[in-house]
């Protein structure tokens, strides 16, 4: 990785989640940083522990979930082991974070204006008096048109893309350093999924903020963040540069997402599926790699702890049998 | 070939009373009857056909009519306005509620978005797929059983499963029992509303080819509604472009994907996330859509949020016009047509 401090690094994080059924390891030794001004994407299918490594950071894990080691440092600070009060300044002015559905994150019986000029008050060191004007400011920056109409509606008022927008100004108003967006495009259409997307990275870079985007979309992930961070049931299976990963992922899991991406086929005969379904994590008896029960390339060694190698681009791979670091597809030709 | 269904000059009108509260419903009842009242152009003359074993793509944003012209089509509301053919037979003109116990039913049948809503939390998957058959089929006892039986096998649902509930089974397998029991009656039309949209893409890959499995056996036809174009690629031979309540464009999928000719078409092709390829610097639309209710004849659906918006385009609205197997409702499709594709 590079010399300077990361905006956030994430170290051997692991949470367990108590069910009726037993202990379920929901992310185990999850680790990876993002430099400052850099976007990332948490890549997986629903189940792998995306949302949970961000609600962790976040500190907003639902009460049957615990952390059981590892640290989450923004700049000094670990996230993990802070103080309530410590966290409650952190979140909002340091961390930001952009959740999956606009309409149930927003508060529905207080305008959106309002609900930003609480967050510049709160966090922006904003004097009240000025915090109104501010936020339908926010409102501008984010693409609202008639942002002083639009200040004084309420949630429902608004169509998902405008509650999008919304969310993302409260997330942005008081200069976080690392936004989390956590699927902010599930729901929307592909068109209005641009227009938010160039919205967060132009703002991103604007502001040179650090993001981290979770997404299950691995083309849209690969289109707007530099590295990808592939997650399968609470592993973190990959780490790439975005570009290498496509062109040579090296975890077998990784080339099956990628097999399987539609975009990638030209019929669908072609398009591979993965075989099988992620393990049951309540399971005692979980190999150390919770991929070899799907695996293609599984061998002998899989049973034993799961390595972890890095080369010297910054590829980890966790994986006793990757695929080999050159396979023989010629990059696809980008039409920019 | 033969065309299975014709659907002509289809429009659908939902009048919008203002609201709830007193003086919304004083407002109504003085109006001068619901044909007074202001209406939204959910569905706006919208005329295609699908041919047997043909599948046919319907995409667009949300709120563009996608929906209310597929419930139309497979008689759940009633149209305002054209005729829906299947062969031979009118559909339309026989209300919603009567074509429910129509012999006809079973040749339209549909698989919703997300099966895990749509199928009755308290039938197991066996009920789930014999409903339509014990209604539609009248069949009973042993015969249900094995139909049951063999739908579920073809769909790829393994015959323990039958006896779980909807909760019980995995995104897969709910949409293999949503699929199953569409299917069950055999049905010479199938409209499947965004199928795969709750599943993850490993899973819906292979969704995707049981579904092209059961089109080659069957020789069922296919709307296939989506707002995935990559899906709509692979899987569609032709396709619709939807927007506000009009088709603005229609062609073989693999030509409107390459070169697309309406403006709007353009965009929606240029926001696929694709992989190799970073999203940066494309065509993006800006603004809000027209609002629906009662819109200007003389206007451009697509006009304030078209990057062309030119005079003419506020005061004609633009006709679809043929190109070859093409059609684009657009006056400048003539221009893109001759640029080389990009």
């Amino acid at each position: 990785m590079t010399t300077a401090a990361p905006a956030l690094s994430v170290e051997g994080l692991s949470v367990d989640f108590r069910t009726r059924s037993g202990i379920v390891r929901a992310l185990d030794n999850v680790s990876f940083a993002v430099d400052k001004g850099e976007t990332i994407a948490l890549v997986g299918e629903s189940g792998s522990g995306k949302s949970v490594t961000a609600y962790a950071v976040m500190g907003i894990l639902d009460p049957a979930g615990k952390v059981t080691a590892g640290r989450a440092m923004l700049g000094g600070l670990d996230l993990l082991s802070a103080k309530p009060s410590q966290l409650a300044d952190v979140r909002g002015r340091e961390i930001a974070m952009i959740f999956q559905n606009p309409r149930t994150a927003l508060n529905p019986i207080r305008t959106v204006g309002r609900q930003i000029a609480d967050v510049l008050i709160r966090h922006g060191n904003v004097p009240r008096r000025d915090a109104p004007g501010q936020a339908i400011d926010m409102l501008r920056a984010v693409g609202i048109t008639d942002p002083a109409r639009r200040a004084k509606a309420y949630p429902f008022e608004m169509s998902g893309g405008m509650c999008q927008r919304v969310m993302i100004a409260i997330a942005l108003a008081a200069k976080p350093s690392l936004l989390i967006a956590d699927e902010p495009t599930t729901g929307l259409d592909v068109t209005t999924q641009a227009v938010i997307m160039d919205l967060v990275n132009d703002l991103a870079k604007e502001m040179g903020m650090a993001t981290i985007f979770i997404t299950h979309d691995l083309a849209l992930a690969g289109q707007r963040s530099a590295r990808i961070v592939v997650m399968h049931a609470g592993h973190v299976v990959e780490n790439a540069p975005t570009e290498e990963l496509f062109t040579h992922p090296r975890h077998p899991y990784t080339a099956e997402l990628i097999a399987a991406t539609p975009d990638s086929a030209a019929s669908l005969d072609e398009l591979a599926s993965i075989p099988g379904s992620l393990p049951d994590l309540r399971r005692t008896d979980l190999p150390p790699c919770r991929y070899s029960e799907r695996c293609p390339r599984k061998i002998d060694a899989c049973a034993q702890p799961l390595p972890r190698s890095t080369s010297a681009s910054g590829h980890m791979v966790a994986c006793w049998n990757p695929m080999p670091e050159r396979i023989a597809d010629a990059p696809t030709e980008s039409a920019a | 070939m033969t065309i299975l269904l014709d659907v002509a000059d289809v429009s659908k009108l939902f009048p919008v009373g203002g609201g709830p509260g007193p003086l919304a419903r004083f407002k109504r009842r003085f109006s001068g009857g619901p044909e007074k009242l202001p209406k939204v152009y959910a569905v706006d003359n919208v005329s295609f056909t699908i041919n047997k074993g043909e599948t046919v793509g319907l995409v667009g944003e949300s709120g563009c009519g996608k929906s209310t012209l597929v419930r139309a089509l497979t008689r759940l509301v009633d149209v305002s306005d054209g005729s829906i053919k299947l062969g031979t037979r009118e559909l339309s003109l026989k209300p919603s509620r009567v074509f429910a116990r129509d012999r006809d039913r079973a040749r339209i049948q549909m698989v919703f978005q997300d099966a895990g809503e749509s199928v009755n939390p308290r039938f197991t998957a066996f009920d789930a797929i014999a409903d339509p058959l014990r209604r539609l089929r009248k069949m009973r006892g042993k015969a249900l059983t094995q139909r049951v039986e063999t739908v579920a096998s073809q769909c790829g649902l393994p015959l323990p499963f039958l006896s779980r509930y909807p909760h019980q089974l995995s995104g897969g397998q709910r949409a293999r029992v949503g699929i199953a029991r569409a299917i069950a009656v055999e049905p010479e039309l199938l409209v499947l509303d965004e199928p795969t949209a709750a599943l993850d893409v490993s899973v819906q890959v292979v969704i995707l080819q049981l579904l092209q499995r059961l089109k080659r056996e069957f020789g069922m036809s296919y709307l296939f509604v989506s707002h995935d174009l990559s899906v709509v690629r692979l899987l569609c031979d032709r396709v619709l472009v939807m927007y506000l309540g009009k088709i603005v464009e229609s062609g073989p999928a693999a030509e409107v994907f390459e070169r697309p000719l309406h403006p709007y078409t353009q965009a929606l092709v240029a926001a696929v996330p694709r992989l190799h390829e970073n999203g940066t610097g494309r065509l993006r639309l800006t603004g809000e859509p027209r609002s629906p209710i009662d819109p200007d004849p003389n206007v451009c659906r697509f006009y304030g949020r078209c990057p062309l918006s030119a005079a003419m385009c506020k005061t004609t609205m633009p006709k679809l016009r043929r190109f070859g197997p093409r059609q684009v409702a657009c006056h400048f499709a003539e221009e893109f047509l001759l640029v080389p594709k990009a």
